[in-house]
């Protein structure tokens, strides 16, 4: 693994329900960049990215997954975590009874990233507002994802998933979603945006097409999204798509 | 002990400091003794001394707004003993009063803590009684709390009983309330269960009141080999009337838990709902919280810990 890449994902295959999801991925993400990893419904973006974090019933698989080196294969999702690996989730949990400050605060003893009301303050939440709202309900799926985000921002991972970072918001919200993606540039943080959104993908340096469980294309955005918007919308694969390449992140 | 003395005791177990301030009413009651009553304009606190405890009589005059929460201070420092308490509470028409009661027994270890209370709130008057128990590590303690609510016409009606601190002991709570027109009923149990706890909690509204509502919710943790069995009933009468029972129950190690909510709708204009949730630590939440650097275990005292918040 060379010294510009922080994740590296070798050859990983993993079934679910004696289905094959990941087939023999391989991609490596780069240090400091963002890269946008896009794909159709049921290419296997969000399985990729919950084989990242390791969630239950996703640590099952061949092939191997390197983040600064070190194999993540018998790391529990707590031990990647403070390995400094983060998730935003597409739906993020929603708790009863826990403040918005006790949940962004939860992530904070592991690194110094932004203080709850700073992080707030990023993702265009205002604190005194916020910080003592629970978790629940209550929020709207723009709030809660934002909430999400800022705790994120407070860990200061060194690489951040996003999974579906557009999901179920408004325009509003996703505005400032983008401008907590700039957020983490500043703080060094590595960007992984998984998505099927052409929107999300402009976010990003480089970018990765997986289809059917393997990346199918890889390289500058713009060709991505060319490539996207002319073979997978509507898809016209074979249900086996050959893998093609080009220059880029690699 | 002297009373005084006893007072800052009681205090101090629940974490808070004795009340000084002459705009709030308080009692203090250790055992069968009332160690102390302050009160204020509009309040009417009849306590009279018994074998094991006390019977009160706590009235609010009609139309009075008692502005600070009614501090009332139960409990017994021992390690054994019994406390009875007998109340008998009368909020007058258009009243409105809350009452912060903390029932403490830090040294428990053979000791039975009943309360018999008969409730009235009168029309369109407003009650909330605010429950916090701090029990002992040794759980050796027996709280069997009822209450007979009558809610006057447009009557609103709170209460909230919290135990998260100390073993909970055995918990056998009896609740049952008739609802007049348009009044409103809000009953809440948070509970902790550990060691060999058992919590038995039976609340039970009746919708008998055109467009009366109530809400009937439980939030319970077990773990080790405590038990917990939730039996809420709530009936609907009369047109418009509503309701909703909501049980949530977090079950750990050899722990155990039942719910069993009961509705029962008795006029075609009425609706009721219910809700329960049973088991395990919810494994997107637990994940979700691990995902930022908790090891399982703090992850889920987190969850756990949401869970019995008081509702805001």
């Amino acid at each position: 693994m060379d010294s510009k890449t922080i994740l590296s994902i070798q050859r990983v295959t993993l079934s679910l329900g004696g289905k094959r999801i990941l087939n023999d991925l391989t991609l490596d993400i780069w240090r400091g960049h963002v890269h946008a990893v896009i794909g159709p419904n049921g290419a296997g973006k969000s399985t990729l990215a919950s084989t990242i974090m390791g969630l239950n019933g996703y640590r099952e698989y061949s092939g191997d997954i390197y983040f600064e080196s070190e194999s993540l294969k018998d790391l529990t999702i707590d031990e990647r975590a403070r390995r400094g690996i983060g998730l935003a989730w597409q739906e993020p949990a929603r708790y009863e009874g826990l403040t918005v400050e006790t949940f962004i605060s939860a992530g904070m003893s592991q690194t110094s990233g932004l203080g709850v009301d700073e992080a707030l303050l990023a993702v265009g939440l205002d604190p005194d507002t916020y910080r003592q709202r629970a978790v629940d309900t209550t929020l709207s799926g723009g709030e809660r994802k934002r909430i999400e985000l800022a705790s994120i921002l407070s860990m200061k991972p060194r690489l951040v998933i996003m999974d579906e970072p557009d999901s179920g918001i408004d325009i509003d919200a996703l505005n400032k979603i983008f401008e907590a993606i700039k957020t983490l540039r500043k703080l060094d943080s590595t960007v992984v945006l998984i998505t099927h959104s052409l929107a999300v993908l402009r976010q990003a340096d480089h970018a990765f097409l997986i289809c059917c469980g393997r990346v199918v294309r890889k390289g500058s955005v713009s060709k991505i999204e060319t490539y996207f918007g002319e073979k997978c919308i509507p898809c016209d694969h074979k249900n086996d798509p050959a893998e093609e390449t080009e220059n880029g992140s690699s | 002990m002297e009373a005084a003395d006893l007072i800052t005791a009681l205090y101090r177990s629940v974490g808070e400091a004795c009340v000084t301030s002459p705009d709030i009413a308080h009692i203090e009651i250790h055992g069968n003794n009332v160690l102390g009553v302050h009160l204020v304009n509009g309040l009417h606190v009849d306590a009279q001394e018994t074998e094991y405890g006390i019977d009160a009589r706590i009235t609010v005059d009609n139309g009075i707004q008692i502005s600070h929460p009614i501090r009332i201070c139960f409990g017994l420092i021992p390690e054994k003993g019994s406390q009875h308490i007998s109340m008998d509470i009368t909020i007058e028409d258009d009243a409105h009063v809350a009452i912060a009661a903390s029932c403490s027994f830090p040294n428990a270890q053979e000791i039975v803590h009943s309360m018999d209370a008969d409730i009235h709130v009168g029309k369109n008057a407003r009650y909330a009684y605010l429950e916090k128990h701090v029990h002992g590590a040794a759980g050796g303690i027996r709280v069997i709390p009822k209450a007979r609510i009558t809610l006057d016409t447009g009557a609103r009606f709170q209460t909230d009983f919290e135990l998260i601190k100390g073993n909970a002991g055995t918990i056998e709570i009896e609740y049952d309330a008739i609802c007049g027109a348009h009044s409103i009923l809000d009953m809440s149990a948070r509970i902790s269960g550990r060691g060999t706890d058992t919590i038995s909690i039976h609340e039970k509204a009746d919708l008998v009141g055109e467009g009366s509502r109530a809400v009937l919710t439980t939030n319970i943790a077990v773990r080790d080999s405590a038990e917990a069995r939730i039996k809420n009933t709530l009936i609907a009468s009369a047109p418009y009337a509503r309701g909703h029972v909501d049980c949530k129950e977090i079950v750990q190690g050899n722990a155990r838990a039942s719910a069993i909510p009961i509705v029962e709708v008795n006029h075609p204009k009425a609706h009721v709902t219910h809700e329960a949730a049973l088991g395990s630590v919810d494994s997107k939440q637990l994940q979700t919280l691990m995902a930022r650097g908790l090891d399982e275990d703090a992850a889920t005292d987190l969850i756990i810990e949401g869970l019995l918040t008081r509702r805001r």
